[in-house]
C-alpha cells in the first residue's frame, strides 16, 4: 500500500481544484459521510418510532386519520383478556426459550471448545439453522407438528411405542406454546453457541492450568474461571437474545398465527393482527409501544454489560 | 479429575504445548463429548432433512406412514418442484427477493462505510455518541416499527412497491454494518492513512485507495450478512406488500402456497427448501466471514 501511495505522489498535487479542497475540509466531509446513514435512519427509524408513540394515543384506522384520544387505547388493553394472554405468553416464551437456548447453547459451546476433528466443518453445520430464513424453517416445524403426520408422533407411537395416540401439538394452548418455544430454542442455539464459543476461545489456557495446579475440579474451573471470563460476552449475547425473542413475530405467525383461539399470541403478533389485517392502527401501535419498557430494561442491561467489559479490558479502546 | 491430571502432568503432549488442553480420553470422551455433539447435530439438521425428503416425496408416500418408512423415499419425484417453478409465481418471487436484497445491501453498505469512516477515522466531538446512537438503533426491533412505518409508506405512496422494502431494510442493516465496520476500521493501523495523506492524498482518496482495500474482509462480512438479513426479512415484507406477484419468497411461501385448509406439504416444503438454497450457497462459500461478523458484532 505504501508503495502505491509513493508512486502516485506527484499526481495528487496537480488536481487540487476547489472541489477537492472542499472534500478535504473536515467538517464538510464529516457531514457528507454521515448524511446517507443519518437521513435513512432518521426518516425510516426515528420518525416511525416517534410516530408509533403518537399513533398509540390516537384512534387511527387504515384509511382514516385519527384523533387524539389520550390513554383510551391503553385503558381498553388493560381490560383486554387477549392482550393479557399475549403479555403472559410473551414473558413465558422469552423466559423459557432464553433459559433453554442458553443452557443448551453454552453446553454446545463447551463441547465445541474441545479439540475435535473437523472442527470448522462442525461449526459451519451448526450455524445452518440460524442462516436459513426463519419463516421457511418454521414451515418445516409446522409440518413436523402436523396432528396426523407428525414425525415426532410417529416415532413415539409407532417406532418406540411410548404413547398410544398421536400428539395434538398445535390444537391445544399448552402443547402449542411449548411447541413454539421448542422451535425458538432450536433456532436460537446456534447463535448462542457460536458467540459463546468465540468468547471461550479468548480465555487463556494458562488460567485453567493455574486452576488445575491449585486442585480445582471441572465444576470449580467452570464456575471460577470459565463463567466469570465469559460473563461480559454472555451479557451482550443474552441482551440480544432476550430482545429478539421478546419481539419475535415470524415463528408464531408462521406456525400458529396466534391460534388456537388467540392462545399463543405474542405481543408482536397481536399488534400485527389488530393493526394491519384488523385495520386498528392506533390499537396495534399501543400494543407495540407497550413492549418498549421491556426493551429499555434489556438495553440498559446490555449497556452495563458493555461497561463491565471495558473495565475488564482496561481503557485501551477509543 | 484431579489425580488423573496429576498423573498425566509430567508428559507434555503436542496438544498441550499448542495450548489446547485435552486430558480426558477413551470411552468417557465418547459419552461426554461425541454423543451429545452428535445429538445436537442431528436435532439441528433434522428439519432440513425432513424438508428435503418431503419435497421429493410423491403424495401417496407422504400421507401413508403405515406402509412406507417416513424417513426414506421409495420413488422420488420432482413433481412438487416442477409445480412450484412452472405453475406458481415462484421464479418471480425469487427474483424480487434477490433484487430487493441486493439493492438494500448495496445501499446500506454505501451508507455504512461512510458513516463508519466518519465515526472511526474523522474523529469529531461527539463521534462516540453518534456511534452509541447507531448501536441503539440496532436494538430497535422491527416488531415495534412496522405499524407506524406502514402509515409512513402509505403517505409516501410506496405501498405495494419493492421500493418500500429497499428503503426500510436499511433501518436494521445500517446499524449492523456500521457497527461491524467501525470495529474493522479500528483494526487497520491509522499510520497507513497518515502516510498517504502526507504524500498528498485527499481524505476521499485515502478512503478509496487505502482504507477500503484493507477493509475488504470486513466489507465482505457486512455485505453477505446484510444480504442474508434482507433475504430472511419477514414482517416488513408481509405488511407492506399486498399483490401476490410482488411478494418476497418467505412471505409468498407462507401466504400464497397455503390454499384454504388443504396444505400441499410437498410443494410447501419444496418452496421452503428452494428459498433457503441461495443463502445456503452464499453461506457455504463465506462461512468464515459469517462467523467473523457474528462474533465480531457481538464482541464490539
Amino acid at each position: 500500500m505504501a508503495v502505491a501511495a509513493v508512486e502516485t505522489r506527484t499526481t495528487y498535487k496537480l488536481d487540487q481544484s476547489w472541489l477537492v479542497r472542499l472534500f478535504d475540509n473536515k467538517p464538510f466531509l464529516i457531514a457528507i459521510c454521515l448524511f446517507p446513514a443519518a437521513a435513512l435512519l432518521l426518516v425510516f427509524l426515528s420518525y416511525p418510532l416517534g410516530l408509533g408513540v403518537w399513533l398509540s394515543f390516537t384512534d387511527t384506522r387504515i384509511g382514516r386519520p385519527g384523533y387524539f384520544i389520550g390513554l383510551e387505547n391503553f385503558e381498553s388493553l388493560w381490560y383486554d383478556r387477549v392482550f393479557h394472554t399475549a403479555v403472559w405468553n410473551t414473558l413465558l416464551y422469552t423466559s423459557v426459550a432464553t433459559i433453554g437456548k442458553f443452557g443448551l447453547g453454552l453446553w454446545l459451546a463447551l463441547l465445541l471448545n474441545n479439540n475435535l476433528p473437523f472442527k470448522s466443518l462442525l461449526r459451519a453445520i451448526i450455524l445452518v439453522p440460524w442462516i436459513v430464513p426463519t419463516v421457511l424453517s418454521a414451515i418445516a416445524f409446522w409440518w413436523i407438528y402436523d396432528p396426523q403426520f407428525s414425525i415426532i408422533s410417529y416415532v413415539l407411537v409407532d417406532v418406540l411405542g411410548w404413547r398410544e395416540t398421536y400428539i395434538d401439538f398445535l390444537g391445544q394452548p399448552w402443547p402449542a406454546r411449548f411447541s413454539l418455544i421448542a422451535a425458538n430454542i432450536w433456532r436460537g442455539i446456534p447463535f448462542v453457541a457460536i458467540s459463546l464459543l468465540a468468547g471461550l476461545q479468548t480465555i487463556s489456557p494458562s488460567l485453567y492450568e493455574a486452576a488445575m495446579l491449585d486442585g480445582a475440579n471441572a465444576w470449580q474451573r467452570f464456575k471460577h474461571v470459565t463463567f466469570p471470563m465469559l460473563m461480559p460476552i454472555l451479557a451482550v449475547v443474552l441482551t440480544f437474545s432476550v430482545l429478539f425473542t421478546f419481539t419475535d413475530f415470524q415463528l408464531v405467525y408462521a406456525i400458529t398465527r396466534g391460534g388456537p383461539v388467540n392462545s399463543t399470541h405474542l405481543m408482536a403478533t397481536l399488534a400485527f393482527q389488530r393493526g394491519i389485517p384488523g385495520g386498528q392502527l392506533g390499537e396495534g401501535a399501543a400494543i407495540a409501544v407497550a413492549m418498549i419498557p421491556f426493551l429499555v430494561l434489556a438495553t440498559l442491561f446490555s449497556y452495563f454489560g458493555l461497561a463491565r467489559r471495558k473495565w475488564q479490558q482496561g481503557e485501551d479502546n477509543d | 479429575m484431579t489425580d488423573q491430571t496429576l498423573s498425566q502432568r509430567p508428559q507434555l503432549t503436542e496438544k498441550e504445548s499448542t495450548g489446547v488442553i485435552d486430558w480426558s480420553s477413551g470411552p468417557r470422551r465418547v459419552i461426554t463429548l461425541y454423543l451429545p455433539l452428535a445429538l445436537f447435530v442431528i436435532v439441528l439438521l433434522f428439519p432440513f432433512y425432513w424438508m428435503a425428503i418431503t419435497a421429493i416425496k410423491p403424495n401417496a408416500e407422504l400421507l401413508d406412514f403405515k406402509n412406507n418408512n417416513p424417513f426414506w423415499v421409495k420413488s422420488p419425484t420432482l413433481d412438487n418442484i416442477n409445480k412450484l417453478l412452472f405453475q406458481t409465481d415462484y421464479p418471480r418471487w425469487l427474483w424480487t427477493t434477490m433484487m430487493v436484497a441486493v439493492v438494500a445491501t448495496a445501499l446500506s453498505l454505501f451508507a455504512s462505510v461512510l458513516a463508519a469512516y466518519a465515526i472511526q477515522r474523522l474523529k469529531f466531538r461527539g463521534s462516540n455518541y453518534v456511534g452509541l446512537a447507531i448501536y441503539l438503533a440496532y436494538l430497535v426491533p422491527p416488531s415495534i416499527l412496522f405499524i407506524p412505518m406502514a402509515t409512513l409508506i402509505f403517505q409516501l405512496g410506496l405501498f405495494d412497491s419493492p421500493m418500500a422494502l429497499i428503503l426500510t431494510y436499511p433501518t436494521f442493516l445500517i446499524p449492523f454494518c456500521t457497527w461491524l465496520l467501525i470495529g474493522y476500521f479500528k483494526s487497520i493501523p491509522y499510520e497507513l492513512e497518515e502516510c498517504a495523506m502526507i504524500d498528498g492524498a485527499t481524505r476521499l482518496q485515502t478512503l478509496w485507495q487505502i482504507t477500503l482495500p484493507l477493509a475488504m474482509p470486513g466489507l465482505i462480512s457486512a455485505g453477505i450478512f446484510a444480504f442474508t438479513l434482507s433475504w430472511n426479512e419477514f414482517i416488513y415484507a408481509l405488511a407492506f406488500i399486498q399483490s401476490a406477484e410482488k411478494k418476497t419468497v418467505p412471505v409468498a411461501v407462507l401466504t400464497q402456497l397455503v390454499e384454504g385448509d388443504v396444505y400441499h406439504w410437498g410443494s410447501l416444503m419444496a418452496g421452503a427448501l428452494l428459498g433457503s438454497i441461495p443463502v445456503a450457497i452464499l453461506y457455504s462459500f463465506f462461512v468464515d466471514y459469517y462467523v467473523a461478523s457474528l462474533t465480531g458484532a457481538v464482541k464490539e
